[in-house]
């Protein structure tokens, strides 16, 4: 076998691997080897690439491995868990800008050889390889500005809540058109300098327009952001293997593709909203709802009484939100687990879907802070016995716990499935502030007969319990 | 590179995807994500070849070894911090 086949070859082994991989990871017992296994597909990728017979040198390709492997690996190492959804969503921008400078590079390549005789080198006519640049460009360039701007949101440096303005969907709509348009006579030009002209004014378009599309989406929608735009990430590496007509780019981009669609499908499902809805709505922008006038006042309730409740408590659930993560208090939430443990109460977790700013934040907080994996439990399993729960401890949540979503059919959330907190007998809320959740609502849980709130860091409160009950 | 069966690959390939992880577990959604992430860095490949294969110092060759970087960090980044994550999963499962 020459050496094309058998660098074509190894991709097809590359590729397995992925597969398996990443049908691993979808598996408890067999995730970490999935990831490990997908990273062997990416070293022999990586490997039998470099001894393509076109390599005319090494030396940048080793400076770009260096480089770009330290300052990952670094970035890896160093992060802190409740940081991880900036991480993630910074990740996937790098991986977006990528695919856009290889399709560039790509043009440029096509550029200096002409298109007929690039068309040659390549195989297929100047329309479809033009088209596919084309394409790469695009969505690499929304990966990049969506996941940036995500970034930005997600780590407080600009602004969380959704961003509208009047005429907003006019403009998107008036950037698109421009987009396909120059995208259309990118195809079709003859002319390799007005096609660059078009190319780098098709560049700009696209990373304005990622940072268009991502603005209207507040805080509280990010998980399914982060899913949709890790799915762009995976495409476009897809269609960037298109450009290079490369497989093993093709099948491993669009696997990312398909896993990053079906967490976004996920994360709407358990709101209960479509993906458009979530896109385009603005929900959470500021003015949406003014609550209904509740006269009824939230009550409030020391450490020293909450702690004499919790001590005679037999079942303790205690529901983790974003909240819980912007004060580091999971290994404080832990320890307490851990005493009301010994106190002979039983202690579950009640996760939801969305609680946090990523598809499983809350699991990850959890399990850094040694929480045991089966007190961890999906919504569905804990609903139901949730009127036999003692105490509910609401750390940090606030929308995902919030009853007007099962019987306010006014409520802009309503029909989302929550975590029904108000069912159990006493209900504590740690909560900052009096301010309102993502949605801009009024928790109907905070006024209810049985809910007592306890305002102040939850951090500082469940240390404060937590030595109560020590001292006990 | 025959066209239709790049697009035969890309049909199938986002069927396989789907039918592998229809169902995921809530605690497995974020390593997942960033580990499916990580492999979004195969576009390194793509990089590779733009910066070891074109004219030194041409645009091209600049602009993949850019790519060449931010893929680096991609991938690398990617599976260690999956792989962290993942760690802090498995110790309980003692």
């Amino acid at each position: 076998m020459d050496t094309i086949g058998l660098i074509n070859f190894a991709y097809v082994i590359s590729a397995v691997f992925f597969v398996y991989g990443i049908k691993m990871l979808g598996t408890a017992d067999t995730a970490r080897r999935g990831n490990r296994i997908s990273g062997i597909g990416m070293l022999i990728a990586v490997v039998v690439t470099l001894l393509d017979r076109g390599m005319l040198s090494y030396t940048w390709i080793i400076v770009g491995l260096c480089v770009g492997g330290f300052v990952g690996g670094l970035a890896a190492k160093k992060v802190e868990m409740t940081s991880m959804p900036e991480l993630v969503a910074l990740f996937n921008g790098f991986g977006g800008l990528s695919s856009l400078l290889v399709a560039w590079a790509e043009f440029e390549k096509a550029r200096g050889l002409g298109w007929s005789s690039y068309s040659e080198s390549m195989g297929v006519s100047w329309v479809f390889s033009g088209g596919v640049i084309y394409v790469a460009m695009l969505i690499g360039a929304v990966t990049f500005t969506g996941s940036l701007y995500a970034y930005g949101k997600l780590s407080g440096k600009v602004p969380g809540a959704a961003w509208i303005f009047s005429g907003q969907r006019a403009i998107n709509l008036l950037v698109v058109v421009a987009i396909v348009s120059l995208g259309v006579f990118f195809g079709l030009s003859e002319n390799e300098d007005t096609s660059n002209v078009l190319f780098l004014a098709g560049i700009a378009l696209s990373l304005i327009f990622g940072f268009m599309a991502v603005m209207p989406i507040g805080g509280g929608d990010m998980p399914v952001v982060i899913s949709l735009l890790n799915s762009f990430s995976g495409l476009a590496a897809s269609a960037a293997g298109f450009v290079i007509g490369n497989n093993v780019l093709i099948v491993a981009g669009c696997l990312v593709g398909a896993s990053g669609l079906i967490l976004t499908v996920i994360m709407c499902k358990a709101m209960n909203r479509s993906l458009s809805n979530v896109l385009f709505s603005g929900f959470g922008s500021t003015g949406q709802s003014e609550g209904g006038g509740d006269d009824a006042e939230p009550k409030a309730i020391g450490v020293d009484d909450a702690f004499y409740v919790l001590e005679a408590a037999r079942s303790v659930v205690f529901v983790p939100g974003y909240g819980m993560a912007v004060a580091q208090a999971q290994h404080v939430v832990k320890e307490l687990a851990e005493l009301l443990e010994s106190n002979g109460a039983e202690v579950n977790f009640a996760i939801h879907p969305v609680a946090g700013r990523m598809p499983g934040h809350m699991n990850v907080l959890l399990a850094e802070a040694d929480v045991p994996y089966e007190q961890l439990q999906e919504m569905e399993a804990v609903n139901p016995a949730m009127s036999t729960v003692d105490v509910a401890i609401v750390i940090g949540a606030n929308d995902v716990v919030n009853p007007a979503a099962l019987s306010d059919e006014s409520s802009p959330i309503y029909g989302m499935p929550i975590i029904e907190a108000h069912v159990a007998k006493s209900v504590f809320v740690l909560k900052r502030g009096q301010g309102r959740g993502f949605s801009g609502l009024v928790n109907k849980l905070f006024v209810m007969e049985n809910t007592r709130m306890i305002y102040g860091d939850a951090k500082a409160t469940l240390s404060q319990l937590v030595n109560e009950l020590k001292g006990s | 590179m025959d066209l239709v069966l790049l697009f035969f690959i890309f049909v199938l390939s986002a069927f396989l995807g789907l039918e592998l992880i229809s169902k995921v577990p809530s605690q497995l959604h974020t390593p997942l994500m960033s580990g499916s992430n990580a492999i979004s860095g195969i576009t390194i490949v793509g990089a590779l070849l733009a910066t070891g294969a074109e004219a030194e110092g041409s645009l091209a060759m600049v602009l993949g070894f850019t790519a060449l970087v931010l893929a680096t960090i991609n991938v690398v980044g990617g599976y260690v911090v999956t792989d962290r994550m993942l760690q802090m999963f498995k110790k309980k499962e003692k």
